[in-house]
């Protein structure tokens, strides 16, 4: 036998792959895990669902709209283009304490921040602090690459474009405001501020800008955004790490600052409050609206019922299919034919 | 016509089996007369030796290479064309004329047998001009139906990228107007009006949106297919030992094909047949021989070959049971037994050469050298032959007869006869034919007709070849008086074969019976099974073959493709139904418009099984219309003309009628279980095959092994040939290549099986993969202002395809089984699907699509849903849009994957391997790529740095993941159960009882497998004897016999210096 082996010499190898005999867990669909396995799958989902909507109800949200479309609005002179330096200031209350850590949004809708062009208007590079770049931005950038042929810095319609409205938040106390202390720390993704985003290592920053231009939109150049705290200039300011980070739908909101420090660590108690907007930014032109937004936050994140209903749609359907399923296989069971 | 000189001179030192590569004019030959022995199995099918002839006078004056170096002569002959049974020509030479036919020409193709040495002219040569070449018909690039499916879904989904993104394009346009223009901080400096910037949008999205198109599904494809290819190669149960030959997929684009075959067809010689004639059993004086039995006459089930060792002369291949026959004989007690192999071995003519001391006969059909070695081998030694006598070897001793006619075989006398002169004097008429003819002829007192009757019948179940032997004595009056008859009738110049035919009628008769023989043509293993199982499986088997009818019908029985429940209709017997068809059709001339509303009625009214049986020249008049056309053409090239005529009825009928008729044959033929065409040239093989193809519009399939089947395998959609053999032509056309026809079984069963339900799952998943991830895109562009803005990184779109996605389907589509292969050669109706194509269509495709859409909108609207206001754990909004590609992206990866995992029916290690590693890639890449490490180095190239980081440690997004992962998977399960449940198909059913079926398999595996039973059936005559005319007239002219003394021209080596 061995030596008829050795005399043929195209006979294929007798292995398991090659003959097609792998071995080999072969599962089907079959009743006794389907049903059971929609029946636990639905409860399952239920559990998640009431688990997030339950979640979703105790999360507090205020929303503002400050864009002053109406003429009631005490912002309404100042959505005019022509007015400058314009402020304005909202007044309301809130019935109970709204608890801590308040984060405070600036959101914007109508606004395509995921335009294609919008988002790719902008020079990685540059933002990384590669002084190359300050000389020759990037293409990309155009048509806020070049200023009278100096080079803009930062380049592209992203950073052109940056939200410039700030609040000051009030806490209307026996007839006095009394300012609520707005915390502008880590409001920008760790990385951002650590990583992709670093001023050139040119002390002190300005100079790393001689011969650059700021951004035609912007009042002050880049090394200045932050007049009070010198650490929070250039490419990692906080507003402008926030605004960089482009939304994903045309109506987003972005963090603004965190209400934690002093009395208001607990949170925003009841009572009246007043926002005075420093308004800048015109968003009327392209039917856009302004809003500020108060929330606090779970561990699940914001408030959005959307996903906690759609758990528990998909759960009931689940279990409502396990029982049709059921009864369908009654009907048609296989009978023990071969 | 057209004038060839041919200067060009070959010689042929043939030994024994040269297979001949061009057609070449027969000069001369070492055999006397330069006689040139063929076997034209590879280019008619028909196993018998048959004798080619050089002219006189080049037999004469070109036997000596000196003379061929001279020889000049000019040949004008036809041009090259496929008739095989034609040829014309003359050859001037010397100021004479020479007549030049068929019998001249050794065809390429023939194997020259028994002769050493053969001088001859190439007339046609190469692939381009020799006659079966011409056969051949055009090579054809062959493409599978899903082949052609596929290419249409791709135009279709090209289509519909090309509208989608139209859409697209308007819809920026007005989003342009409205929005776009009025977003001061979307001002880009160009002065653009929006239907430009729409246009523009349109090859945005033509470019984003091609992945829609799957442009790697054609490499996959291919992979998939050379690896099925592979496999069908490494099958050790399609590997042939005996002949160490591996079965061999010779086209790696045709697998899935060999899933959906409706129509086979087959060759007979050396296909189902192994062209192998074996003398099996035989009655004498009423009592059967030839089952196992001991020399004592006691029956055994499993017996012992007989010894041969007492007899010098057997040739020892000769296989035979039954003990008590030999001892019988060898006791010289019986006379009739001894009268029955005294006939064998001098009734025939087979002509015998001594070649060291080695008797080697070469029988004008095998069935006659069975005959001839069975006699030999029971002592009745057929020695040598003259012109007018026959010697032979009665058990010891010696014995010359005086042979004083010889009365051959032809197809209407189907029996031969020969009158010998014993040397004590009598005279004697030994026939053996076929048993219709022979009973119409014994005498009155013959015994044993019954008795002869039944075993005959008995022979006739198993499905042997039969004849019948007798005899008759006959005084020197009688002779005397015949045979100035006899030569009259020789001198008769007019229809002298009639005239002689009738003079042998005159002599047999009063014929007293001996016995009857009964030969097997032996069929190659498993046969019988294999057409059974494929009969099962819904495929229908014709058999083309150029041999004749009987032996086609006799093949036809015993390889069980006829059964006796059948009703066998012959080609005349159905015109009747054809023409009675055309006449209605004629009657009715609106019916033409109509034809394919009007439900075809069937041909066969009465119930029950029908089998056809037709000939190549009934075909002739079917396939007409081609040939005449190609005839007319030739014609007017000679710039003569020919009236046109009708097949039939004298009606001229139009291209129309002619193509209608074609329908209607082609119709009825398919009614029946079974259709056997007999002694069909290549040609009309080809023609049969293409005739079912275009009217039935069914994938066929031909299996062959000589030259003769090359058409046929070429022109089918897939080609077998049977390797191993001696030619290798056919395996050269050929697709597909193994040993043994019972291999086909499992070629289609289990391979071709597999490769279509791989293939077909493996297309449907990959569009469906393909639009799920595409499609996210168009959903996301009525968000993002419908700026050609991609829903995922970039370099997530560059890897899908190439690693996220594409292996655990690649090995779904090599290795996936739904049954494993015992269970689907056991259930041939498995087979059914892929011949209806139902596991892939149109319809197929476009649920894969709206799959894929489906999947596309939860990919889309459930994250888009959640990601709506929202902020994360630590308020930092995730609403971005990177952290909303990777939520997208890994719902993506888990729906595709898991996906893939219902799909998957044959788990092994390495589609576990693939599935999770496809997961773990694809985070590992995105954790790797969104790493600051690498954003440092190219901080352009990565830009969604920490993005993954970021959105992955949200608990609130991972179950955004899971529900986008379960609304998109649970329906699917749900209406994949409820479908299995409400509709099972059998492989459901098959695949349910696994289990259960694997057990009895095994258990049937443990008893002995019994043997199969050739069938029993009713009476029929078992006559097929694979004859031509014998080589009677050669030994009447005795121009054979005698070795003439011419010396050769010198030594080997002169012959050498003959250029070329």
């Amino acid at each position: 036998m061995v030596k008829q082996e050795q005399e043929l010499d195209n006979r294929p190898d007798n292995t398991a792959f090659t003959q097609q005999r792998l071995p080999a867990w072969q599962p089907m669909l079959s009743a006794g895990i389907v049903i059971p396995g929609f029946v636990l799958i639905g409860l399952a989902f239920i559990g998640i669902g009431v688990a997030l909507f339950v979640t979703s109800r105790s999360i507090q949200v205020l929303e503002i709209d400050y864009t002053g479309v109406a003429q009631d609005s005490p912002c309404y002179r100042c959505s005019d283009p022509d007015t400058k330096n314009c402020v304005c200031t909202m007044d309301f209350s809130i019935d109970t304490l709204f608890k801590g850590p308040v984060f405070f949004y600036y959101g914007l809708t109508n606004y395509f921040q995921n335009y294609r062009r919008y988002g790719a208007s902008k020079d990685a590079s540059q933002l990384s602090g590669d002084l190359e770049y300050f000389k020759n931005p990037s293409s990309d950038c155009s048509p806020y690459q070049y200023d009278n042929d100096k080079p803009i810095v930062p380049c592209g319609s992203i950073a052109n474009s940056m939200f410039n409205d700030t609040f000051k938040l009030y806490q209307i106390v026996n007839g006095a405001r009394k300012q609520v202390p707005l915390d502008g720390k880590g409001i920008a993704w760790w990385t951002d501020y650590n990583v992709k985003y670093r001023n050139p290592s040119v002390t002190p920053l300005r100079n790393a800008f001689n011969g650059t231009v700021k951004p035609v939109f912007w009042s002050r150049p880049a090394y200045e955004l932050d007049p009070t705290d010198p650490a929070n200039n250039g490419f990692i300011n906080q507003d402008f790490l926030v605004w960089m980070r482009r939304a994903a739908l045309p109506n987003f909101r972005k963090l603004y600052r965190r209400i934690t420090e002093g009395d208001y660590a607990e949170g925003l108690p009841a009572g009246n409050y007043s926002l005075e907007i420093a308004y800048n930014y015109p968003v009327l032109s392209f039917d856009g609206e302004k809003k500020v937004v108060f929330s606090n936050v779970s561990w699940m994140g914001g408030k959005n019922e959307f996903l906690g209903i759609a758990y528990l749609v998909i759960g009931s359907l689940c279990i409502v299919m396990s029982i049709v399923m059921l009864i369908v296989y009654a009907k048609f069971k296989f009978p023990e034919e071969d | 016509m057209s004038m060839r000189w041919m200067d060009e001179r070959q010689r042929r030192n043939s030994t024994v089996g040269f297979s001949l590569s061009a057609d070449i004019l027969l000069l001369s030959s070492s055999n006397p007369n330069s006689l040139c022995y063929v076997e034209t199995a590879e280019l008619d099918g028909e196993t018998n030796l048959k004798f080619k002839m050089g002219l006189r006078v080049t037999d004469e004056m070109l036997q000596e290479e000196r003379q061929l170096a001279e020889f000049n002569a000019l040949i004008e002959c036809e041009e090259p064309n496929n008739r095989l049974d034609k040829f014309l020509g003359v050859m001037r030479w010397n100021q004479e004329q020479y007549p030049l036919e068929l019998d001249n020409m050794l065809l390429r193709g023939c194997k020259v047998r028994n002769t050493e040495e053969c001088h001859g002219l190439v007339i046609f040569a190469g692939s381009a001009d020799t006659k079966i070449m011409r056969n051949g018909g055009k090579t054809r690039f062959k493409r599978t139906k899903i082949d052609e499916l596929m290419n249409y879904m791709v135009y279709t989904i090209f289509a519909l990228l090309i509208l989608v993104a139209a859409g697209l394009a308007i819809g920026h346009t007005y989003w342009y107007e409205e929005i776009g223009s009025k977003a001061w901080y979307l001002y880009d400096g160009k002065d653009q009006g929006a239907s430009y910037r729409g246009f523009l949008s349109f090859w945005g999205y033509i470019i984003v949106l091609n992945t829609m198109v799957p442009i790697s599904l054609y490499v996959s494809v291919e992979v998939i297919r050379l690896g099925q290819s592979k496999f069908i190669n490494w099958d050790l149960q399609m590997y042939f030992a005996e002949k160490d030959t591996p079965a061999k997929a010779r086209t790696t684009t045709l697998n899935e094909q060999l899933g959906q075959i409706e129509y086979i067809f087959s060759d007979k010689t050396g296909t189902l047949t192994q062209n192998i004639m074996a003398f099996k059993k035989c009655t004498i004086s009423g009592r059967s021989y030839g089952d196992p039995t001991t020399a004592e006459g006691v029956s055994l089930d499993r017996g012992r070959p007989v010894d041969w060792n007492w007899n010098r002369y057997a040739d020892k291949k000769f296989q035979f049971m039954d003990n008590y026959l030999v001892a019988h004989v060898r006791s010289k007690k019986d006379r009739d037994a001894m009268e029955f192999f005294k006939l064998l071995s001098l009734c025939h003519t087979v002509m015998v050469e001594n070649k060291d001391g080695e008797l080697i006969y070469q029988a004008a059909s095998p069935d006659e050298g069975a005959l001839v070695t069975a006699a030999r081998n029971f002592g009745f030694v057929f020695l040598s032959r003259t012109q007018d006598t026959i010697t032979i070897r009665e058990m010891d001793q010696e014995t010359t007869y005086e042979m004083l006619a010889l009365l051959d075989f032809n197809s209407d006398r189907k029996r031969m006869s020969i009158i010998l002169k014993f040397p004590d004097g009598r005279i004697r008429l030994y026939c053996k034919g076929a048993d219709t003819v022979i009973y119409e002829r014994l005498a009155a007192n013959s015994r044993h007709k019954e008795t002869t009757q039944t075993a005959l019948d008995v022979f006739a179940n198993e499905t042997l070849r039969t004849l019948c032997l007798c005899y008759k004595d006959i005084s020197a009056e009688e002779y005397e008086a015949w045979s100035r008859k006899h030569k009259d009738a020789q001198l008769t110049l007019t229809n002298r074969d009639a005239a002689l035919d009738q003079v042998y009628e005159q002599i047999e008769n009063n014929l007293m019976l001996i016995g009857a023989t009964a030969i097997e043509d032996k069929l190659q293993d498993g046969v019988p099974e294999t057409i059974a199982k494929l009969a099962k499986a819904d495929i229908k088997i014709w058999v083309l073959t150029g041999d004749k009818k009987e032996t086609a019908e006799n093949i036809g029985y015993s390889c069980s493709l006829l059964t006796d429940d059948m009703q066998i209709h012959y080609g005349e017997d159905v015109n009747e139904k054809l023409s009675s068809r055309q006449a209605n059709r004629r009657n009715e001339p609106q019916t033409v418009h109509q034809r394919k509303k009007k439900p075809a009625e069937p041909f066969f009214t009465q119930p029950g099984k029908n089998a056809l049986i037709i000939t190549g020249g009934w075909l002739n008049e079917i396939l007409y219309e081609k040939k005449k056309k190609r005839r007319r053409l030739r014609l007017r090239r000679l710039g003569r003309r020919s009236p046109p005529s009708s097949p039939q009825d004298g009606q001229p009928m139009n291209d129309l009628e002619k193509e209608m008729r074609q329908i209607d044959f082609v119709d009825m033929a398919c009614e029946c279980e079974a259709v056997i065409c007999c002694r069909v040239t290549p040609k009309q093989k080809a023609n049969v095959v293409s005739l079912v193809k275009k009217y039935k519009k069914a994938v066929t399939l031909s299996i062959g092994d000589g030259a003769n089947d090359v058409n046929m395998i070429k022109t089918a959609d897939i080609g077998v040939g049977i390797s191993g053999q001696e030619g290798m032509q056919a395996v050269m056309s050929s697709d597909y290549a193994f040993a043994q026809f019972r291999y086909l079984q499992r070629l289609l069963l289990v391979h071709g099986r597999w490769s279509y339900i791989r293939m077909c799952k493996f297309l449907r998943y990959f569009f469906f993969k393909n639009f799920a991830f595409t499609l996210v895109h168009f959903w996301y562009s009525f968000f993002s202002g419908y700026s050609s803005q991609v829903a995922y990184e970039d370099w997530f779109i560059t890897l899908y395809n190439l690693c996220y996605s594409s292996l655990p389907v690649l090995l779904v589509g090599l290795l996936d089984q739904d049954v494993n292969d015992r269970l689907s050669l056991k259930f041939p109706k498995l087979y059914l699907p892929g011949q209806q194509g139902t596991l892939f269509n149109y319809k197929n495709f476009f649920i894969s699509l709206f799959h894929g859409i489906f999947v596309s909108l939860i990919i889309f609207f459930i994250p888009y849903g959640a990601f709506l206001q929202t902020m994360g754990q630590d308020g930092e909004a995730p609403s971005d849009y990177q952290s909303f590609a990777v939520v997208t992206a890994s719902s993506l990866i888990f729906t595709v994957n898991l996906q893939i995992s219902l799909d998957t029916s044959y788990w092994t290690f390495v589609n576990c391997f693939a599935v999770l590693g496809s997961i773990a890639i694809y985070f590992g890449i995105m954790f790797d790529i969104h790493s600051a490490g690498i954003h440092v180095i190219f901080p352009s190239v990565f830009t969604f740095t920490g993005a993954a980081s970021n959105a992955l440690r949200q608990p609130y997004l991972w179950l955004t993941i899971i529900l986008t992962v379960g609304i998109s998977l649970l329906p699917v399960i749900c209406i994949q159960f409820l479908h299995k449940t409400i509709w099972p198909s059998v492989g459901d059913k098959v695949q349910r009882n696994r289990k259960k079926y694997e057990m009895e398999l095994e258990e049937e595996e443990k008893k002995k497998p019994s043997a199969f039973q050739r069938g029993r059936r009713s009476r029929r005559s078992a006559y097929a004897f694979s004859h031509s005319r014998g080589y009677a007239d050669l030994i009447s002219s005795g121009r054979s016999i005698r070795r003439r003394p011419t010396a050769r021209g010198g030594p080997q080596d002169s012959i050498r210096e003959v250029p070329h």
